[in-house]
């Protein structure tokens, strides 16, 4: 891609979530930045704060508990942190849509799929009912939904799995939106439904040049959609970097950890598989040195006390102190 | 190492659906309709398939934990099928379970060293001093030294998961199921529980039947791989055989789809169309031919039988 034009660009987000009296930074210092067309995958395990990092950007992020502390989040242009909730409302589901992990929760189960899709065409782009219904029935299409002119007058409980994430996408494409953020939309799904859906993802992003936030904690499925690659850990990006580069020269050692801890189908059965040693620590538990220290295998004397800065390693960025 | 630790033969699980007005069943749910399999002293047979083929039901009627519609279960040369409850407790004594959730396995009132004293006391080892040996003896196998008189919450999962190893090893087992113990965890988790469980394998000659979906985890931990599909097995063989030449054309998609680490996105994947049959009323002949692209008149009049096409390799497909 020669024009790279750049539509969401998230610098130095903080989000700190307030339960009882205790502070938990789950979101600390977090930048990137995404052009048109462009896949970002976002990856790291539980409570890494890759969900958290999305839902700032959508604007869905329960306040309180949780409230962002610091940064900016430029989506073409402006900051959507300084947006009110009413002009939130209007660019949510029409220029950054969302899909969501568990279908059937994201899914209201007492309207059909039709008035669920309709709804958001409706609303965003002020069409009247018919013709809203017949975008809706394009859509289903879209995402290849067998007897559409079926399916749009059943509701969610109706459905397969697969099927609920297909509506959960053709409501999230429904206006064509800028920026889609898929937060792990197959990891509720069998293999080869997930394989499905991935491949619908990818012909849609060709087709309509959207860019996208794909977050999972599967690298294989990341390795697959992904054209850049930021790897979380403990409310920091750790490493930063295309998904070529992370894949075949992993630089933190979280990453080739990461790598070598999934067996893969080549994996030799007499070679015993790397494992990451102990446990990942509670948000806010590391408050010095570098978060990854307590389970690292290469950690040394400056780690245990100075948090590493971003340090630019052939193509990578990478957060640690083995390269400084 | 041929000897079978446990023989399944013809096994069916029904679930009712419906009554009809004199109380009897008209309709069923077929979880597992007619499958045969066994596993040796010391192997890992692995068990995959997608969520409602029946997997996990295998898991829990080869165990009696749920009444078996039709069929035979040997262990260790003795038919189980039949065995009463009490009976059943000295089974148990050699074949244990451990499940997915550590989180909901783990009696959350409980000390974890007093959950396992308690199956050792039930399993008749009256003396107390000697069951708290056994109990240390245990953490310290499964890397948890010292943590026994903790409560399950003060645990993370993959800590809660060694837990439910160490007390399915109390009992000096021979035969343990594991139904996907490894994927409510993290990644970086996973390797270890594995490591673990192949290691205890080695160190105590133990075997498994293997209940997972990720083929990637089954591939590395197992001897031989069983590929269920709505209720049945359609293929059966050796792990490096399966994966270098599967056969069955639902074997070839499953596998296809299996994500390799820094493919990029040229990988070739078979995507498979349509959904899984409803199994209340799964097709006629081969139960693949509604998503098979090679299906034929045939398959759809007559049931494929298990043909050995070499290497221990068996399918049931009339492709071969």
């Amino acid at each position: 891609m020669a024009l790279n034009e750049e539509i969401l660009e998230v610098k130095d987000l903080g989000v700190n979530f307030y339960i009882e009296d205790r502070v938990i930074p789950a979101v600390d210092g977090v930048s990137f930045s995404l052009s048109k067309g462009e896949t970002l995958g976002l990856v790291g395990e539980s409570g890494c704060g890759k969900s958290v990092t999305a839902l700032s950007i959508i604007g869905l992020l329960q306040t309180p508990p949780a409230r962002i502390v610091k940064g900016e989040i430029i989506f073409k242009g402006e900051d959507l942190l300084k947006k009110s909730k009413e002009e939130m409302r209007k660019i949510r589901g029409k220029d950054i849509s969302m899909i969501f992990q568990e279908p059937m929760t994201s899914l209201n189960p007492v309207f059909t799929v039709g008035h669920q899709i309709s709804e958001v065409i409706m609303q965003h782009q002020n069409l009247p009912k018919k013709e809203a219904l017949s975008k809706t029935m394009d859509m289903l299409k879209l995402v290849r939904i067998p007897l559409p002119e079926k399916v749009i007058k059943q509701y969610p409980h109706q459905l397969s799995g697969g099927m609920r994430q297909r509506v959960m996408i053709a409501i999230a494409l429904a206006c064509s939106p800028e920026l889609l953020i898929a937060d792990e939309p197959t990891t509720a799904l069998d293999v080869t439904v997930e394989a499905q859906i991935l491949d619908l993802i990818n012909e849609l992003k060709n087709k309509l040049n959207s860019a996208i936030i794909m977050i999972s904690h599967d690298l294989g499925i990341v390795s697959e959609i992904a054209d850049k690659i930021a790897v979380m850990y403990s409310g920091r990006i750790v490493e930063y970097a295309d998904a070529h580069s992370v894949f075949n020269e992993p630089k933190h050692p979280y990453t080739k950890g990461l790598l070598e801890a999934v067996p893969d189908i080549n994996t030799d059965r007499r070679q015993r598989l790397k494992e990451i040693k102990g446990v990942v620590p509670f948000p806010g538990e590391i408050k010095e040195g570098c978060r990854f220290k307590t389970r690292c295998d290469c950690a040394r004397k400056d780690c245990m006390i100075k948090e590493p800065p971003i340090l630019q390693v052939g193509t990578n960025y990478v957060r640690c102190w083995n390269y400084a | 190492m041929s000897a079978k630790i446990l023989e399944v033969k013809n096994l069916k699980k029904y679930f009712p659906l419906k009554t009809n007005l004199l109380g009897r069943e008209k309709e069923f749910v077929k979880a597992v309709d007619g499958i045969d399999f066994h596993i040796n002293y010391g192997e890992i047979l692995g068990l995959v398939g997608e969520s409602g083929c029946g997997k996990s039901t295998t898991g829990r009627t080869v165990l009696r934990l749920l009444e078996p519609t039709e069929g035979r279960i040997i262990f260790e040369g003795q038919d189980i099928t039949h065995l009463k409850k009490n009976k059943l407790r000295s089974v148990y004594k050699h074949m244990q379970l451990v499940f997915q959730d550590p989180f909901a396995s783990l009696n959350p009132r409980k000390k974890v060293g007093n959950a396992i004293d308690e199956v050792l006391y039930v399993h008749g080892m009256k003396d107390e001093a000697q069951r708290r040996e056994t109990v240390r003896e245990l953490f310290d196998m499964v890397g948890l030294r010292g943590e026994e008189d903790k409560y399950p919450h003060e645990f993370s999962g993959g800590q809660r998961q060694r837990v439910v190893i160490a007390r399915a090893l109390a009992v000096n087992p021979k035969l343990i199921i594991c139904d996907e113990p490894v994927s409510a965890l993290d990644v970086s988790i996973q390797a270890q529980i594995i490591n673990l469980l192949v290691s205890l394998k080695n160190r105590l000659g133990l075997s498994y039947l293997f209940i997972s979906h990720d083929l990637r985890v089954v591939k590395y931990m197992s001897d031989r791989v069983a590929v269920m599909y709505l209720g049945r097995i359609v293929e059966i063989a050796p792990a490096d055989e399966l994966f270098k030449n599967p056969a069955h054309p639902y074997s070839r998609a499953l596998l296809s789809v299996v994500s390799v680490l820094g493919s990029g996105k040229n990988k070739k994947k078979i995507i498979l169309e349509g959904e899984v049959p409803n199994p209340v009323n799964p097709p006629s002949g081969c139960r693949f031919r509604t998503r098979c692209k090679y299906a034929t008149g045939q398959c759809s009049e007559i049931e494929p039988q298990f043909k050995c096409i070499g290497n221990g390799h068996f399918v049931s497909c009339h492709l071969y």
